[in-house]
């Protein structure tokens, strides 16, 4: 998707632009079109799932409202996948004829350097092309990790298979903390599916702490179950089948303890690893971190090769996320292309974990902010709400949550914005653009709130300062 | 401040401001602060001036409607306003959800139906916990409650008759009225007062309304009108002329056009002439089209007006103790401190005078009050760019100028509007028509390019539009919008990635995911 943005730009500026695609099946077999993670196996059918079973939820809460209907309400697996499929397929065949349309030569062929400005295009049959170029961008993104585990590869699943899975999951075990293995693991729950996550450590790692064991807390009480400080050790199948029956056997991280579980599925999402060891990087000299495989770039998203560059999850330091990619390939082209002086802003970038119940943030985690503010030169303010929409039908009273940290020093700055509640996206937006305009506590006290809705809680002056951290 | 009425009373403070230093209720006086009104302001001003230590008390009183319904304690916004209203308008969505849901695998057998009974039940038991519970915050924070209908006898007496009959006298140092407002009827339409309901009404209707006629082109009338259509009442809406009068007219023209295809029907530029009762209890209503210059007739079960609200001052007694209003709207003309032309009587909220008829501005304006006459503040209210929502089924939400506003404020070729028009993923594989989800940002052409205000169309409007509330308080300008990274997927991006200018003419439609 980040290849459209920019190659699209830099075609308007009538340059001779061509893009190489190719998605490497999973071990499972999964395949995908154009437009890289966020379209295919990422942001949208992730977003569309979670949807999925926020409307369960909705049916649920509907009967309060006066809706009628006494039967039990089942869920379809396929006729959702199908539907979701049916929409990715719309997005890869629009960029197709977009790139069509601003006349940029796209080849679905796997692309590796072979020289200085060389690179060598190999499709589907096997066929080789060469083809030079004055300049190069990579963006290959990443792939899912697996466990190096016995059974990892011949019988897991990871998010790329799961999104197109032309049978329903069944009853499932997620390994993994990330907001991948969160996310994955609370729509299957709402779903109706028997979900278990199994953490080695700690959820989120890299958010706010805090918020992090809120959402697990949650999904715990919504009927999600934890299996915590465990990793697998092995799978075995059981039975096969469409889903079939796998056997798990995990190892504890505290002691000797070994426990044993049968799922139908078993999805990993224990990380993701850059797609940059297999394209010839070494060919042209282009850097990476040999541990993570990430590429350094310098501000301007230049590798050490002067005229390669990088932009989106491969790169080293740089947030994972579809917007930020979006904006460094735009930004990136207007600079080479159009004269253009502005880099891409990596600073207060916001972003949301679409968890049963949501989490939106942006700026620091009250950790980051104590290590580099000191707890003395921080103030938070915080509140529990109870969304006027949960009322009628009598859901959960004390757990939506926003927080605010503010830096005392520099005149009650607003460094960090959490909010834990439906729509966390959508209110966390606005308070990004708010932050990045230079906030303080008193322009926040100072703006009216919208009533009756959940963001006006996070302007709302009964907010009150507590111990930090405490 | 406006200039003194009447002898003021030994131990008063400067008119306007209020700053009294320590000392309690000037002797003759029980109270240091009466709040008449127990709404959003006036409990917001009743509760902050306790915290202060101050001897407080709250007169509240419900004249019932025309119809007979009334209620407890919380003002408009409460009992009905902004609460009843949203959850029914959630009610309307979720009728909308259970049709999505099918699309996303969700085996439930279409149609289903909606009992109004569950709804208003669900409903009115949440309103009446909020009575209770700000009965007992009065309570907690000793705050003397009154249910009586107060009238002025003198600027810093009031008295009243409690249901039961008892004449109660309450003296105070301070006065704020916040009796807010209630829903006008026609003058000119016999039958109206008779035979048709408010908003006062509906939110408190046991069985429901059925086929349903809604005058008037407010707000009110439209989330009305389209939470009555949302949960499958034959609803027509009843205009004069424009819908959403002050607010940005083509925004206000893409909710009615929404309504439309959501199936509220429409009736514009028709006025109604008579409203009678038929022998099957139905009405007909009979009514002018000024378009087509004819008369015409259909029966409703209900008849709801919602032509505007009238402040609530008839029985105040204003006169006695000279209180100015505005001659033509009635409502109490306040200065930049909330003070009115008598000293030590203040107003806060829908009464007052060239305001924002908004709870969240009464609250604010309602506290920073308490805090100027009880605790060595000096902060006024703000209020510009309060930013609100209207909860259409496709819901409206702003800040800042309507784009007519800032062409007359600053000209065309002075302004730069950036819009898309986009599409929520969410919609896509519900299949749902998303031709009017749209937004727009007007700015100030010079160098700066700063943001004058904010128009978004779409679900979750509110929960969008609260946070740029914020930028634009920050003085937000188009580049650092631009600089804000969006969250995706989500419908608030769009607004950091708006970039066609209505000046190009180019199409206006988000392309891509």
């Amino acid at each position: 998707e980040i290849q459209q943005y920019f190659l699209k730009e830099a075609a308007k500026y009538e340059k001779k632009v061509m893009v190489l695609d190719f998605v490497t099946p999973t071990p499972q077999g999964s395949s995908w079109g154009l437009g890289g993670t966020c379209v295919n196996v990422g942001c949208i059918p992730k977003k569309l799932m979670h949807q999925a079973a926020l409307l369960g939820q909705a049916l649920q809460d509907s009967r309060k409202f006066g809706w009628q209907f006494t039967e039990e309400v089942k869920h379809n697996w396929m006729t959702m996948t199908e539907s979701v499929q049916n929409y990715i397929g719309s997005l890869n065949w629009g960029y197709r004829v977009a790139l069509r349309d601003n006349k940029v030569t796209y080849e679905n062929a796997y692309g590796e350097f072979v020289g200085p400005h060389t690179i060598k295009a190999t499709n589907k049959k096997g066929i080789e092309k060469l083809y030079t170029a004055e300049r190069f961008i990579i963006a290959t993104g990443e792939r899912p990790r697996y466990l190096g585990i016995p059974g990892d590869k011949e019988y897991c699943l990871s998010s790329d298979d799961l999104f197109s899975l032309p049978y329903c999951p069944g009853k499932t075990l997620v390994v993994g903390a990330s907001y991948v293995a969160l996310e994955c693991a609370g729509f299957l729950a709402g779903l109706g599916l028997d979900v278990t996550v199994m953490v080695r450590s700690i959820l989120l790692r890299g958010f706010d702490q805090d918020m992090a064991n809120r959402i697990g807390e949650y999904m715990k009480e919504h009927g999600v179950n934890f299996i915590r400080e465990f990793v697998p050790i092995k799978v075995e199948q059981v039975e096969e089948g469409t889903p079939g029956i796998l056997k798990v056997t995990a190892k504890s991280t505290a002691g000797d303890q070994m426990i044993e579980g049968e799922y139908n599925t078993v999805l990993l999402a224990i990380g993701r690893d850059p797609c940059t060891r297999k394209i010839g990087l070494d060919k042209v000299g282009v850097n990476i971190n040999e541990k993570t495989g990430k590429i350094p770039v310098n501000d301007e998203e230049q590798t050490n090769v002067s005229y390669i560059y990088a932009v989106g999850d491969i790169l080293q330091d740089k947030l994972e996320l579809t917007p930020v990619a979006i904006q460094a390939g735009r930004l990136l082209v207007r600079r080479l292309y159009a004269g253009a002086t502005t880099k891409c802003d990596y600073v207060n970038v916001p972003t949301t974990v679409f968890t049963p119940l949501e989490y939106g943030a942006c700026g620091y985690s009250e950790e980051t902010a104590v290590e580099k503010f000191g707890e003395e030169n921080i103030e938070v303010y915080h509140s529990h709400f109870w969304p006027l929409e949960w009322t009628v039908p009598s859901r959960d009273n004390n757990k939506c949550y926003a927080k605010i940290i503010c830096n005392i020093q520099d005149n009650e700055r607003v460094i960090g914005f959490h909010v834990l509640g439906p729509n966390a996206g959508e209110v966390t937006q606005g308070f990004a653009a708010a932050i990045k305009c230079g906030l303080t506590k008193e322009q926040l006290d100072n703006t009216v709130g919208i009533h009756p809705v959940c963001a006006e809680v996070c302007i709302q002056s009964h907010l009150k300062a507590h111990g930090i951290l405490g | 401040a406006l200039g003194a009425e009447g002898a003021p009373r030994s131990g008063g403070g400067a008119a306007g401001w209020g700053l009294r230093s320590g000392a309690g209720a000037a002797p003759e006086n029980e109270y240091d602060l009466l709040v008449i009104g127990g709404g959003s302001g006036g409990l917001a001003c009743a509760k902050e001036a306790a915290q202060f230590g101050r001897k407080v008390a709250v007169m509240d009183y419900v004249e019932p409607s025309p119809q007979g319904t009334s209620w407890g304690l919380g003002g408009t916004c409460v009992n009905v306003g902004c609460i009843p209203k949203k959850l029914m308008h959630q009610a309307a969505l979720l009728g909308s959800a259970l049709k999505d849901a099918q699309h996303y695998g969700w085996n439930i057998s279409q149609p289903v139906h909606h009992t109004w009974s569950v709804m208003a039940q669900g409903v009115q038991n949440y309103v009446k916990s909020l009575n209770w519970g700000h009965r007992v915050q009065l309570q907690e924070k000793k705050v003397k409650y009154f249910n009586i209908k107060g009238s002025f006898s003198d600027p810093h007496t009031v008295c009243g008759l409690t249901k039961a009959g008892k004449e109660t006298v309450v003296t105070a140092d301070n006065i704020v009225i916040a009796t807010g407002g209630r829903p006008k009827y026609p003058m000119d339409v016999a039958g109206a007062l008779e035979y048709g309901i408010t908003s006062d009404d509906l939110f408190w209707l046991k069985e429901s309304p059925g086929k349903t006629l809604v005058v008037g082109a407010s707000y009110v009338s439209l989330e009305c009108a389209g939470f009555l259509t949302g949960i499958g009442l034959d609803t027509t809406v009843m205009m004069r002329s424009v819908p959403l009068r002050g607010f940005d007219q083509q925004m206000a023209s893409l909710v009615t056009e929404h309504m439309e295809s959501y199936g509220t029907k429409f009736l514009k530029r028709c006025f109604p002439t008579k409203v009678e009762k038929l022998k099957s209890n139905r009405l007909q209503v009979t009514w002018k089209n000024a378009d087509l210059d004819t008369e015409e007739t259909d029966s409703f079960d209900t008849v709801m007006w919602a032509v505007g609200r009238a402040p609530d001052t008839k029985t105040l007694n204003l006169e006695t103790v000279g209180v100015k209003t505005n001659s033509e709207t009635g409502k109490i003309i306040v200065d930049a401190s909330e003070a009115t032309s008598v000293p030590h009587i203040y107003a806060v909220g829908d009464i007052t005078e060239g305001r924002p008829e908004l709870t969240p501005t009464a609250i604010a304006a309602g506290k920073l009050l308490a805090q100027r006459l009880f605790g060595q503040s000096s902060e006024l209210m703000d209020y510009d760019n309060v930013p609100t929502t209207v909860f259409a089924p496709l819901e409206y939400g702003c800040v800042g100028l309507s784009e007519e506003a800032a062409v007359q404020r600053y000209g065309s070729d002075n302004i730069e509007v950036y819009h898309a028009f986009y599409k929520p993923l969410e919609f896509t594989v519900a299949e749902r028509d998303a031709t009017q989800c749209y937004m727009k940002m007007v700015c100030l052409r010079e160098r700066e390019q700063r943001i004058l205000g904010l128009h978004f169309i779409g679900p979750n409007a509110g929960e969008v539009i609260q946070g740029f509330a914020l930028g634009i308080k920050c003085g937000a300008t188009y580049p650092q919008m631009m600089k804000t990274v969006g969250i995706h997927p989500t419908c608030a991006e769009e607004v950091t990635k708006l970039h066609i200018t209505k000046r190009s003419g180019l199409d206006a439609t988000v392309t891509g995911c």
